[in-house]
């Protein structure tokens, strides 16, 4: 018996008809794309995105070229050299990030005793030859003055986390 | 002489008038299909590419397509048999195209109304599959040659399915002239032959599907498994060509599917009225519900095995269409209903 009830559902199409009923359903339902470059998804306050470095807010430099950073970078991507400023403190001359070879990983954030180097939430940047791919700290600290703000704000969001 | 030339060039602009409008439904088909597949998705498909800076949700898409093909390079494998592989689209596209000389697409609208009208469809979309067969031979490639074969043995499959199912409909008609077919069905839609051959209009419809290797048939092209099947080696231009035929037949089996068993250009009311009135639109929505079935189905079902594909073909289709063909006739010997 239940033999020939299988054979009738195959025959009437039953379960053909059932998936084509739910796909139909879905025709009229609300559609979730989001048109990209005018809609876009919320962030994280912890999003790992393109570097900066940070200047406290009198307009001095953060980073004291500890290279704690450099240690703990896993793919070391991050390339330091530093020597004596002429007011005795010790400061970095050269800060490179090479963007192809990092991973987004956020050690490099999470090391800094002083905050300087941080992941912003910029994730859409490119460079437009592949030599241009390393960072240098005048780029750094250029992205960090523009975007201050943000930055601040977001470690101030995600301040009672850490 | 001169009524000669005359004759020959209004058939030519005929010609042109019928080509170039599939051309055109095709490039708005692929359009219709990626909307609708994107529809049941929860995607609301191509949005971007309009004209003049109008994105027109997407309405630009299929000439963005066809420029980006027509511009790409055609890539000859080294050791493929060029003639043959160039010979092979042109084939597929030609045998697609010839088919619909003989559609009618309104009272007096079809370019060669001829007696042998279905027979000639058949034989036109048998011969696609040498354009198939033909490309995964002359690409000398492993997938290629793959695709051709399990083309050729489902092709050949499903037209005996196919065939069977349409001899449903010539016992109905009495004639094979496809206009005659149609002119059979008046009376409104329970005169149409739908009703009384049902199971031959699903078997000719899947049967359909599966001749133009579609989904959920596509085991020829199954780009999971074979990669695309027959036409790997293709690209740009010739490829196009194979896109055009492909869509163009899909187009062929809905129309054809409108002829046999929807009453072609009749309306499904009958009276004196406005909507009763036969017209070329009630072709062109028939056939665009055909269409849409097949997005539908895409949509719906994942890919058949094999050997399920032959079993169907062979077990099932085949003995449902002899059966319903022997019911047919005893309700036409015995003047059952009204549809004969």
């Amino acid at each position: 018996m239940s033999k020939i009830v299988k054979y009738l559902k195959s025959l009437t199409l039953k379960e053909i008809r059932q998936g084509m009923f739910l796909t139909q359903k879905y025709f009229f339902k609300r559609k979730f794309t989001v048109r990209y470059p005018e809609e876009k998804t919320p962030k994280s306050p912890r999003f790992r995105g393109l570097h900066a470095l940070r200047r406290y807010p009198n307009g001095e430099e953060r980073c004291i070229a500890c290279k704690l950073c450099e240690a703990v970078c896993p793919a070391a991507a991050i390339t330091i050299d530093s020597e004596e400023r002429e007011d005795g403190t010790r400061r970095t001359t050269r800060y490179e990030i090479d963007l192809f070879k990092c991973i987004y990983c956020g050690f490099c954030e999470e090391s800094c005793p002083v905050d300087s180097i941080v992941e912003t939430d910029i994730h859409e940047y490119h460079m437009e030859t592949s030599n241009k791919k390393v960072i240098t700290k005048e780029q750094l600290l250029a992205i960090g003055d523009m975007y201050e703000e943000q930055i601040a704000d977001a470690r101030e969001q995600d301040k009672k986390y850490r | 002489m001169m009524e000669t030339l005359i004759y020959l060039a209004w058939t030519m602009a005929k010609i042109l008038a019928i080509v170039l409008s599939v051309i055109l439904v095709v490039a708005y088909l692929t359009y219709f299909e990626r909307k609708v597949i994107g529809f049941m998705h929860s995607r609301i498909g191509p949005n971007r590419v309009g004209f003049l800076g109008f994105k027109l949700r997407g309405i630009g898409q299929p000439f963005a397509d066809v420029l980006k093909l027509l511009t790409k390079e055609i890539i000859f494998p080294q050791k493929a048999h060029k003639f043959l592989f160039v010979i092979a689209p042109m084939i597929t596209l030609a045998t697609a195209f010839a088919a619909w000389a003989v559609i009618p697409f309104s009272e007096g609208l079809v370019l060669a109304d001829i007696n042998a009208g279905l027979i000639y469809v058949l034989a036109m979309t048998s011969l696609g599959v040498y354009g198939v067969i033909i490309a995964g031979w002359a690409s000398n490639s492993k997938y290629a040659l793959l695709g051709a074969l399990r083309s050729a043995a489902q092709i050949i499959s499903y037209e005996i399915a196919m065939g069977f199912a349409l001899v449903g409909v010539l016992v109905a008609a009495g004639t094979l002239n496809l206009t005659g077919i149609v002119e059979g069905q008046q009376g409104g839609i329970f005169n149409w032959y739908f009703i009384p051959l049902f199971p031959l209009f699903i078997v000719y419809y899947i049967s359909g599907v599966a001749e133009t290797n579609r989904l959920p048939f596509d085991v020829a092209e199954g780009e999971s498994e074979i990669v695309a099947g027959f036409h790997v080696e293709y690209s740009g231009a010739a490829f196009a060509l194979f896109f055009l035929g492909e869509y163009a037949n899909m187009i062929l089996i809905s129309a054809l599917a409108t002829i046999m068993f929807l009453g072609g250009w009749y309306s499904p009311i009958w009276g004196d009225s406005w909507l009763a009135q036969p017209s070329i639109l009630w072709f062109i929505g028939k056939t665009a519900i055909f269409l849409y079935i097949y997005f539908w189905l895409r949509a719906t079902l994942p890919r058949y095995r094999y050997d399920q594909i032959m079993r169907l073909g062979w077990k099932v289709f085949i003995p449902i269409t002899i059966v319903w063909i022997m019911v047919a006739a005893v309700l036409k010997v015995y003047q059952i209903g009204p549809w004969f």
